[in-house]
């Protein structure tokens, strides 16, 4: 429910929210002018966890700087690994085997599923609902265990190498993943019983928290949030990188602009990443998993390269500046929640604050992404 | 081709630079039982319009152009017109030529067509007008260039440090900032 018109004239008062609120996830705050129960403005205050990671990138050689990409987006940190090897591959000019590009997307949509599920869970937990997070937490666990046999991390991956990746899979990870979607696919309608068709949940989201389509534009939202909105952009799609355009999948697309339909979004991505999976694993070929030829020490040529990926939350972009040398000039990094948290101030305007932090919840914060 | 259409639409904004040139002259042809003498590189200045379209495979965009910075808004004015969408801004600092650039990356939905707006302003005193006023998420992005690089985008609502601490007086993207 929300208000149009508030009166102005009435007393307000600041609240408080965070850093150290669950419901921010993470360590952001956000000033709120309240006026009773309705939020008059909110102004979210960012760089409580600002580490300066592209100064990092400047004073150290390209290949040393793929550590920080577990460090930004934790819960989806394959799709920066992703990001930033397709980036210098395109400036340096390497070609990568098709075997090591096939297990770079199974890997990433994997990375994707244990993202949403995180989400899934906390964002339940967010509007008072404890049980789905054990769950959503069981089936992650089992994803995580998956990834740690190939990539020998659980959470900060830094598996991907200019050329391919570092370390082949084997045929208990193909039975272990096939295995794990089974199960992922018989819980799904689990999933939807116990949340999506709740009466509690559906009156918390349905027609809450509108973001239109020409607020996505002006804010340069991407991802989920865009594709609740009726836009079908996924960079997967409208600019395909890797053997992305090799698989056969849809881009759940919902029309109604709230808040159920960016959770929707989320959900029904999870089946299309398991298709994209059990594609991946079918048509699997064989081959090295590293380049021959790619380049012990990487110099790109001079000028800018700019290269985006799907991360889980929208389109993360990556801008290489080199000068030539062994050592980037510069590296901006293009995260999709900092453009999507910027339309918070105005989307949440008269809006009930427990609304506001549903809104907040779909929006699917990860603060580190956010202040680099 | 929308991509031509947005071209057009800006190509008037674009400055014109003089840019060097390497020319190969080829040596004169040689006489009779005389060594052929090698072909001579010369340095030119050439004046250029500053904007190009990239092999998209290399560079990861269609469109890159360099305006002044007064014509920043007018540039973004007309993306916005044609329903192209903020992507991100970002500076980088040319320490050797005492110029901040300036970088707008802007995409779009309906096809793939990514176009870079470029400009460059004194690093003594960097000032751009701002562009928040047609993009609204331009806001937070030029509050960022603001702490990493100190530009000043004129007309900005606030260019309170943003992810900087609020009390920062230097900017950490600088090249000669030393942590």
């Amino acid at each position: 429910m929300s208000v149009d018109v508030l009166d102005k004239s009435l007393e307000t008062f600041v609240l408080n929210l965070g850093p150290q609120h669950p419901a921010t996830h993470g360590v952001l705050r956000v000033k709120l002018t309240m006026d009773g129960e309705y939020i008059v403005h909110a102004e979210p205050v960012l760089g409580y966890i600002h580490r300066m990671h592209e100064k990092m990138g400047e004073n150290r050689t390209w290949a040393q700087f793929m550590p920080n990409m577990g460090r930004l987006d934790y819960l989806g940190a394959l799709s920066y690994n992703h990001g930033y090897a397709l980036a210098v591959e395109r400036a340096e000019g390497i070609e990568v085997p098709e075997r090591a590009e096939y297990i770079r997307c199974i890997t990433v949509e994997l990375n994707r599923i244990a993202s949403h599920l995180l989400w899934f869970g906390a964002f339940v937990l967010d509007l008072g609902g404890f049980t789905p997070l054990l769950y959503a937490f069981d089936d992650r666990e089992q994803i995580l265990d998956l990834l740690e046999s190939v990539t020998g991390a659980r959470l900060t991956f830094c598996y991907f190498r200019f050329g391919g990746v570092y370390n082949d899979i084997d045929d208990a990870f193909i039975t272990g993943t096939r295995e794990f979607i089974k199960r992922l696919r018989s819980r799904m309608p689990m999933y939807h019983d116990l949340v999506t068709k709740n009466i509690i949940m559906i009156k918390r989201l349905k027609d809450i928290g509108p973001i239109s389509q020409e607020m996505c534009r002006r804010y340069g939202a991407t991802g989920p949030v865009l594709r609740g909105s009726g836009v079908c952009f996924d960079v997967r799609k409208h600019e395909p990188y890797s053997v992305y355009p090799e698989f056969n999948f849809d881009i759940p697309v919902y029309h109604e602009c709230d808040s159920m339909a960016r959770y929707m979004v989320r959900m029904d991505e999870m089946e299309q990443s398991m298709r994209i999976i059990e594609q991946g694993l079918d048509k699997l070929p064989d081959g090295p998993v590293m380049a021959a030829k790619a380049p012990k020490i990487i110099k790109p040529a001079k000028g800018d390269t700019y290269c985006a990926v799907e991360a889980a939350r929208g389109s993360f972009g990556i801008r290489l500046v080199s000068d030539g040398t062994n050592t980037p000039y510069r590296i901006k990094l293009r995260s999709p929640t900092f453009s999507n948290l910027s339309l918070f101030s105005e989307a949440c305007q008269g809006m009930l604050l427990p609304d506001a932090l549903a809104l907040m919840g779909t929006l699917d914060l990860v603060i580190p992404e956010i202040d680099r | 081709m929308l991509l031509a259409t947005i071209k057009k639409a800006l190509e008037s904004l674009a400055v014109t630079d003089e840019i060097e040139v390497v020319k190969t002259i080829p040596p004169p042809p040689a006489a009779e039982g005389e060594e052929p003498g090698k072909p001579v590189e010369v340095k030119e200045k050439v004046a250029q319009t500053m904007l190009f379209d990239p092999d998209y495979t290399k560079k990861g965009y269609h469109l890159d152009i360099k305006v002044a910075p007064h014509d920043v808004p007018a540039a973004a004015q007309v993306l916005l017109d044609h329903k192209f969408f903020i992507e991100s801004i970002t500076g980088i600092d040319w320490i050797k030529e005492q110029q901040i650039e300036v970088v707008y990356d802007f995409n779009l939905w309906s096809e793939l067509c990514r176009v870079v707006i470029r400009t460059r302003t004194d690093r003594a005193t960097p000032e751009v007008p701002t562009i928040s006023a047609i993009y609204d998420g331009a806001n937070w992005h030029e509050r960022e260039t603001h702490d990493f690089f100190g530009v000043t985008f004129t007309g900005h609502p606030d260019l309170s440090p943003l992810l900087l601490e609020d009390d920062a007086d230097y900017h950490p993207l600088l090249k000669d900032f030393k942590a």
